[in-house]
């Protein structure tokens, strides 16, 4: 019977081959022209506040939904110095908190990864589960409590608040992410160097973290983009506007623009996310694994 | 599979000096929790503490200024009973998980099955399409948010143009205000969310590149067309996946804040129309500095999440397809 089948398709082979092709070749070119369509209206909104951040100011709302032919750079220097302070500080405050998070965040995050993936303890799995719940836990039931121990230290209006909890490991999806990653390494590299009496800390030094690249600079580069794009617990710890970060300018500059610098506002969004814009293109492959393997919300 | 090495360990130890119960259990145990040592700290005093205290907090009534006054039940009694503002920001907020989560990931579900049927260019188009979801929680994409949907902004331009609005178009109407009408208000937060399809896209990607390839090519001389593969294959093998991306978008969309903060310019206006719970949490806490009824709306906020994902859970079962 299965050569019959088979007979039969070969048979009806020589033609059917040809139609098959044709429509799969049709199909193939709408797709394309659907996927193409959609990326273009998917982009478009972004490519539209680039080219409005270079239009000089008269033209950014005439010209509609067209590039404009003449372009300047007056948005940025003016928005640049749109508000009190320049967004100089800004930016340079966003590097620091960004760069602090990042710091905590790899030392502190592989070390209770290590804990949990490598070494014997009493009460592992105990711990390990709390720590899964935590993954969980919205940010908010903990926001005021946080708040008013953070006040008790006098630590607002510092980078304290915002940089401290990173090195006490609260990413608790970095240390899963961690976790995951450390379990993949083969166990006879650690028992062999135990087995010759390195210690455990040697170990994570010198074997654990250099073997863990790939999950080190997921990390980094999310905790990056994750707390440069932070809104919430900037807008709560941070008053004055020599502390604010990139993201809390802009906001002033949203309520500020009674006097309508459109083109400062939008030259200032543009350069507030080209440092997340240059993740993108550098690590894209990494982010899309990132993603694909682990699940995370963006 | 390490219990070789362990007894191997240990009775080098033995032999070495025959240490005390506890010098073994502090050689033993010590490392473990010396690496855990800032993530204890963390625990304690950033999570479990604060976590213990804001329950606390929920039944009292605390201005940060003087000491909190126990008040029972009265927070929650006022949330359900007296508080207008608190069924407006339910309101709002079920709104929008209810569209914004479907829409999503049935964007994200489609787009995803078309890449899938090996298409050239499928990095480039992921890329592409995966963009928007990596900016899209920034205060520069809310802020573009609010200039699209205004009175002269693109989108009312584009209608314009192509004869939607206008004196002499299709409808004679002119364009709407998006953002200014509490009846629209709220979709352009949805088509925000909307427009970040693209994580959970890639998640997608990621279980339909698991589906076996040869199901279809059984299934396809059984005689079954795409639309019947689709619901007979793909759907039911991606299940965990579909199950996985509820669940985060979800939660996800329960706490979104800054799009709303940034469009409302933090009021949650017009008339509460984009008056998202966690905003409603915010300014009640740090505009007007009820600090015990603000710990009240977390613990809900909690209890609704921790009920929305004990419920897909368990009736996972009946739809979500494991395999074996």
């Amino acid at each position: 019977m299965t050569t019959d089948v088979h007979r039969l398709t070969v048979v009806t082979g020589q033609e059917g081959d040809e139609a098959a092709r044709r429509r799969r070749r049709i199909l193939s070119v709408l797709a394309h022209a659907a996927l193409i369509g959609a990326s273009i209206l998917m982009l478009y909104p972004l490519l539209w506040l680039l080219a409005a951040s270079f239009k000089p100011e008269a033209q950014i709302f005439s010209t509609g939904i067209w590039p404009s032919i003449e372009w300047s750079i007056d948005s940025y220097f003016r928005g640049w110095n749109g508000l009190r302070v320049s967004f100089l500080v800004f930016f340079t405050n966003s590097f620091i908190i960004a760069f602090l998070s990042v710091m905590g965040n790899l030392i502190t995050c592989s070390m209770a990864a290590y804990a949990f993936a490598r070494l014997r303890f009493r009460g592992r799995n105990f711990w390990f589960a709390m720590m899964l719940m935590t993954l969980m836990l919205p940010y908010h039931v903990v926001l005021i409590p946080q708040y008013v121990l953070f006040r008790e230290l006098g630590w607002i209006d510092t980078f304290l608040p915002l940089v401290v909890p990173k090195f006490l490991a609260v990413d608790a999806f970095f240390i899963f992410l961690m976790v995951q990653f450390f379990r993949g390494i083969p166990r006879e590299l650690d028992e062999a160097a135990m087995m010759d009496g390195c210690s455990p800390w040697r170990i994570y030094w010198k074997i654990m973290l250099p073997l863990s690249v790939p999950a080190l600079v997921t990390t980094a580069i999310f905790t990056f983009i994750w707390t440069w794009d932070d809104f919430f617990a900037p807008l709560i710890y941070l008053n004055r506007m020599q502390n604010y970060t990139v993201m809390l300018g802009l906001r002033t500059f949203v309520d500020s623009t009674a006097q309508s610098d459109y083109g400062g506002l939008f030259a200032m969004s543009v350069l507030s996310i080209i440092p997340i814009f240059l993740f993108f293109l550098i690590f894209q492959r990494l982010l899309i694994e990132g993603i694909a393997t682990t699940g995370m919300k963006r | 599979m390490t219990a070789p090495v362990e007894s191997a360990a240990a009775s080098s130890q033995h032999a070495a000096a025959a240490p005390s119960i506890w010098s073994r259990a502090w050689s033993n145990h010590a490392p473990g929790y010396s690496f855990l040592v800032p993530w204890f700290i963390g625990f304690f005093g950033l999570t479990i503490g604060p976590i213990i205290y804001s329950f606390y907090l929920s039944f009292t009534d605390f201005d940060l200024l003087t000491a909190p006054r126990w008040t029972g039940a009265d927070n929650y009694v006022r949330m359900f009973t007296n508080d207008p503002r608190f069924a407006a920001a339910m309101r709002v907020t079920f709104f929008y998980v209810l569209f914004s989560v479907p829409l999503k990931l049935a964007f994200a579900l489609s787009v995803a099955l078309l890449l899938n049927r090996g298409m050239k260019g499928l990095p480039l188009y992921r890329a592409l399409f995966y963009l928007p979801s990596l900016l899209g929680a920034s205060v520069a994409i809310a802020i573009l948010w609010r200039q699209i949907f205004a009175g002269n902004g693109i989108v009312n331009q584009f209608l314009t143009f192509i004869g939607v609005f206008g004196p002499n178009s299709l409808t004679g109407m002119t364009a709407p205000s998006w953002l200014s009408n509490p009846n629209y208000s709220l979709w352009t937060l949805i088509v925000l969310s909307i427009w970040q399809f693209g994580s959970p896209m890639i998640i997608f990607l990621a279980g339909l590149r698991q589906i076996p390839q040869d199901m279809y090519e059984a299934a396809s001389l059984d005689g079954a067309g795409r639309w019947r593969q689709f619901w007979k294959i793909t759907l039911p093998l991606l299940t965990p996946v579909v199950f996985f991306n509820l669940v985060i978008q979800t939660i996800d969309a329960f706490k979104s804040f800054t799009p709303a903060f940034i469009i409302s310019a933090g009021s949650g206006g017009p008339i509460n129309s984009t008056l998202f719970y966690t905003l409603y949490l915010y300014n009640e806490a740090f505009s007007f500095f009820r600090m015990g009824y603000a710990s009240a709306l977390a613990w809900f906020l909690l209890a609704l999440i921790a009920c929305f994902t004990a419920f897909s859970f368990l009736t996972s079962k009946y739809w979500v397809h494991y395999d074996d």
